[in-house]
């Protein structure tokens, strides 16, 4: 019976990253995906013959450098290519253009506001100065302030000493940045709606939030804490869209012997006296080992991969609490041809970046309402790109793919399950939004993939649609998440561990969570730790 | 010139100003309250607002009352009691099914087992929770990132109490700390109806909904009084919220303290780098060593002082302060006892409220986003006139109602919004209690214009500033001014606006004479 050192459930980018940094420390590793395909969210998929779709996540920013480089994915084919700008378009044809050069960034700005323009040095500053201490929790588990051990003691010691050096001044800072909305955070900086409604939208992405609510500060910070290539708060491309990610990933797990299994879900995970004994596959093969790591969602792993009779009642009722909704839809677009922006007339190269459709904080707001309410947004906030025009591999020559994100767009509609129908007309909401700023929009569709959050968990078991693997509220983030007692990445029962985003630091295409976990597994069973420290240092 | 050494101004003759006043006085200092309207109390304060109707004008309920304080100030013998205590409340339904309930009890149609044992569970950790932040009302927030002894000894003994909850408690305290009711009560409670209600205690004069984070925190601050009694249990005191304020006065009185009505201040004064005294509306000239404000920070820094006065940043700081209230006043002088539909009329003593489900809560909260008033609002109502025959004449009654939400910024503009959102208001009102509407002889209004006016609150907001963990403890009103003294030599905050933030408390004026006195 042959017994592997470690199986990791689920080839999202996490799990491949858990895997390849414990296959880098000599372990022999089985990792097991339910679909035909590795990749989890990060993926690129064929849809469209000639087309090749970043179905699901669509730029890249968060991924940890260091575990970039501690891979050495470029060796495995990555390369991520920034993307210069982004544009917000507003219903009366005018744009807020947003550039890598800071003049010409700002001298935009000015055109709408000089005041605004003057404050955007200070709210970078202080953007980034959020973002430079954040980033030194990424890659560490993080402490439980409960405990009197002595690493639990010695991250919470880290922590003050890290806080402290902030000086007074910035420590007040923090503390009102992670309770305020970024409504009223932004309002202490900006007058104009346009620009304060285009800021607004990376605060609310993937949340069940609006930007009204309290919180919603920390979600944009979350979304300007990565990096491509030491530009902090850059975004980029993947090159063959984000399946490149876990491409290379997928080659170094391979390169140093890991084995991969796909084509079937795990049915359950098996735990004979109290321990761990392996994984049971929907197909009724079986495969065995002391360690098993867990990619998939919190709910998803206890809820529905194991016996209950294996967890405390009081485990499992925290974890059926667990706040997971989706709010978020997609759609991935093949266009026969470039459309025409005519707000963009001025600016046509910033039809290469980021555009959005928002035109001020009350428009987001109301968006949100329609989601409390159970409906997907009647006028939604809208996150589009056009990767083809950067990346060649994605689309046939002189034709296009487009990713359209969406906010808001309920896990059930009226507390209901998803029609085929809903979905449609869903769709079709977004592309008529569309068409209002890019007349002959519908004209250029050849196929159009509309994913909500029912698409989301069936195709890539994100449960509830959720992007994050779990909301990113105070209640569900760092010692509290996924819940507390259970946050650092070893699950209730022995040999159990989790790696996916629904831990400590949380969603988005980071690998922190993956390499985390992967340094405490190596921990627990005593072999020598590849999973590099956070390094970052500037 | 007269002597100066030890005088002190206090600015506002509000219940925590009279406090500190007091405690000022107790310690030997030369202390002289103005309050601009011809009674004190500012929001604590009962108003004949009809003919032979009297009602608390702002403040309704007393929670928040710190018994240490009612205590050391002798207020029982300066004539305060309770006509009402440990009141319980009516969770009312359109269909005239009510819940009550008291502390852990709930009972009435509709509640399941889960209902019953959540109540007790619920209310188990909120006040435990709430006692935590009540543990800091007497507290003068200590700043933090210095390395002042006293400053990391005090948030040393923070850390410790809520280590001392246990393992399972402090980490639900961490968990929910910071987080909003609805995703709370939806993990303890099935009933619509009773997480409504509670909810609507979690955001009584906020602008929050029962899905806000920050609504948690709310929830606590209003259970974490020292009342005496315990977690958020509710009072009417004999002669209306009035008498509160005027046992204070007659306890600064009996210290020392001159109290002086009718006087408007118009300035603070500057003698170069430290405030000198303050000149009243009429012109004349109060001088003292130390200057201290029960008004509103904005008022005080921008009105009374002036920005020009100020530096650039504390200017900023206090210019974005959160301070627009959402929260109106009804007040109905009514002819008789009125009857709400289904509910005995034994209960009328009791505190009704009109929230039927969370999501009534949340659409009643999105319109003051947008600068509108609620199309179908939440109310808190009390009629204290069963419980107090002086309010009123024989057998007629006062109805007092606090109602959201209505923005002090409405986009129409109270000039016309008012008399709509008053239709608004009473005929939702008559839907739970048919035909209030002819028994009531006057109704009144306040919104958030009229308490700005009326209470000389800037923003009317009768918390000075929103309750909100941005703007708590060592945050409020804001850092570097959250100690009680300010960036400005001799100007000291001593209200609503400083810590431990607003309700009829005390605490704020008493640790403001702490800071004065020297700790």
């Amino acid at each position: 019976m042959k017994k592997y050192d470690a199986i990791v459930v689920g080839a999202g980018h996490n799990g491949l990253t858990n895997a390849a940094y414990l296959a880098k420390a000599g372990m022999n590793v089985l990792m097991v995906e339910k679909n035909d395909w590795i990749g989890g969210a990060s993926v690129s998929r064929e849809l469209h013959k000639g087309w090749i779709y970043s179905n699901c996540s669509y730029v890249c920013s968060l991924l940890r450098p260091e575990v970039f480089r501690s891979l050495n994915l470029q060796k495995y084919g990555l390369q991520i290519v920034p993307y210069g700008g982004s544009c917000t378009m507003a219903q009366n044809g005018d744009i807020l253009g947003s550039y890598v050069d800071g003049d010409v960034d700002r001298r935009e700005m000015a055109r709408h506001s000089q005041r605004d323009a003057d404050a955007s040095v200070r709210y970078n500053r202080d953007i980034m100065r959020q973002c430079r201490f954040i980033r030194k929790f990424l890659l560490r588990m993080a402490p439980d302030p409960t405990s009197f051990k002595l690493r639990d003691l010695k991250e919470m010691f880290y922590l003050s000493k890290e806080f402290n050096k902030l000086g007074e001044d910035v420590i007040y800072d923090m503390m009102r940045f992670y309770t305020m909305s970024i409504s009223d955070f932004l309002d202490e900086y900006f007058e104009s709606p346009l620009i304060k409604g285009a800021y607004a939208g990376s605060a609310i992405i993937g949340s069940a939030l609006g930007p009204m609510s309290p919180g919603t500060a920390y979600v944009l910070l979350h979304h300007a804490m990565g990096e491509v290539d030491g530009n902090m708060g850059a975004w980029g491309f993947a090159r063959g869209g984000m399946g490149a990610v876990a491409k290379a990933m997928a080659g170094c797990f391979a390169d140093h012997g890991g084995e991969t299994i796909c084509g079937s879900g795990v049915e359950q995970i098996i735990v004979k006296n109290g321990k761990v004994t392996g994984v049971a596959l929907e197909n009724g093969d079986e495969h065995y080992s002391d360690v098993v790591v867990s990619n998939m969602t919190f709910p998803r792993t206890f809820l529905e991969c194991m016996d209950e009779k294996d967890l405390s009642p009081s485990f499992l009722k925290k974890v059926k609490h667990f706040k997971i909704r989706g709010s978020s839809g997609k759609l991935n677009i093949a266009l026969d041809g470039l459309p025409n922006f005519p707000a963009l007339k001025n600016n046509p190269e910033l039809i290469k970046g980021d555009m959005h459709l928002i035109d001020s904080m009350e428009r987001l707001e109301r968006a949100y309402d329609d989601w409390k309410n159970g409906i997907w947004s009647r006028d939604p906030y809208i996150d589009m790109l056009i990767p083809s025009l950067t990346d060649p591999t994605m689309a046939p020559p002189g034709k296009h793919f487009m990713s359209v994100f969406v906010q808001y767009v309920p896990p059930k509609v009226k507390g209901k399950d998803w029609t085929d129908e809903q979905r449609d007309q869903f769709g079709q909401t977004v592309i008529n939004q569309i068409e209002d700023y890019s007349p002959g929009f519908k004209k250029l569709i050849l196929h159009a993939e509309v994913r909500t959050p029912r698409e989301l968990e069936n195709e890539v078991g994100l449960t509830e649609g959720n992007i994050f693997q779990g909301e990113l509220t105070m209640d569900q983030l760092m010692f509290n998440r996924p819940i507390p007692g259970f946050a650092q990445y070893r699950g209730p029962v022995k040999g159990l561990y989790m790696c996916g985003s629904s831990n400590h630091p949380g969603g988005g295409v980071m690998a922190a969570p993956g390499a985390n976990a992967a340094r405490e597994i190596l921990s627990d069973l005593r072999r020598t730790n590849t999973v590099p420290e956070g390094w970052l240092d500037d | 010139m007269t002597n100066q050494i030890n005088s002190v101004v206090v600015v506002g003759g509000g219940h925590n100003g009279l406090v500190c006043a007091t405690y000022l006085a107790k310690a030997g200092k030369k202390v002289t309250v103005l309050e601009a309207a011809k009674q004190v109390g500012g929001a604590c304060v009962t108003r004949e607002f009809a003919p032979d109707f009297r009602v608390s004008a702002g403040a309704h309920l007393s929670y928040l009352l710190d018994a240490d304080i009612r205590k050391e100030l002798g207020l029982d013998s300066h004539g305060l009691s309770m006509a009402a205590e440990k009141i319980g409340s009516v969770a009312l339904s359109p269909n005239g099914q009510h819940l009550y309930f008291e502390g852990e009890n709930v009972s009435g149609e509709g509640l399941n087992e889960r209902d019953l044992q959540g109540m007790k569970e619920y209310r188990r950790f909120m006040a435990k929770f709430a006692g935590i932040i009540g543990k800091l009302h007497n507290r003068i927030p200590p700043r933090v990132g210095t390395k002042d002894r006293g400053d990391l000894i005090d948030l040393g003994k923070l850390a410790l109490e809520i280590r001392l909850m246990g393992t399972d408690d402090m980490r639900e305290f961490l968990r929910i700390a910071a987080i909003n009711i609805y995703d709370v009560l939806q993990e303890n409670f099935d009933n619509e109806l009773l997480k409504g209600a509670l909810a609507l205690d979690a955001v009584l004069g906020t602008k929050s909904a029962p899905r806000s984070n920050n609504s948690v925190f709310t929830a606590l601050h209003r259970m974490s009084g020292n009342n005496g009694h315990g977690a958020g249990v509710l009072s009417i005191p004999r002669g209306g919220m009035g008498a509160i304020a005027d046992a204070l006065a007659a306890a600064a009185k009996k210290a020392g303290a001159d109290i002086r009505t009718n006087s408007p201040v118009k300035r603070i004064l500057m003698d170069f780098d430290k405030v000198s005294g303050v000149e009243l509306e009429n012109g004349e000239q109060i001088l003292a060593d130390i200057v201290v404000s029960n008004a509103d920070p904005k008022t005080t820094f921008l009105d009374l002082l002036g920005a020009r006065n100020i530096e650039a940043g504390l200017a900023h700081r206090i210019k974005h302060l959160r301070s627009k209230g959402n929260t109106a006043k009804l007040h109905l002088a009514l002819s008789d006892l009125p009857h709400f539909k289904g509910l005995d009329a034994s209960k009328l003593g009791q505190r009704l409220l009109i929230a039927p489900s969370q999501e009534y809560v949340d659409h009643a909260f999105n319109h003051c986003k947008y600068g509108e008033f609620s199309a179908e609002p939440v109310f808190e109502i009390t009629i204290p006139s069963i419980h107090d025959s002086s309010l009123a004449p024989p057998g007629q009654h006062v109805l007092s109602a606090v109602v959201q939400y209505a923005p002090r910024d409405l986009k129409e503009g109270w000039n016309s919004g008012k008399a709509a959102f008053t239709e608004v208001v009473l005929n939702t009102l008559e839907q739970y209690a048919p035909n209030i509407r002819s028994k009531a002889v006057v109704a009144e209004l306040l919104t958030p214009e009229d308490i700005e006016q009326q209470f000389r609150i800037h923003g009317g907001h009768w918390h000075h500033a929103e309750m909100a963990m941005d703007q708590f403890f060592m945050l409020r009103p804001v850092p570097y001014a959250a100690q009680y003294h300010t960036p400005v030599n001799g100007l000291y905050l001593c209200g609503a606006g400083s810590h431990p933030g607003g309700g009829v408390m005390g605490s704020a004026g008493r640790n403001a004479a702490r800071a004065i006195i020297g700790k």
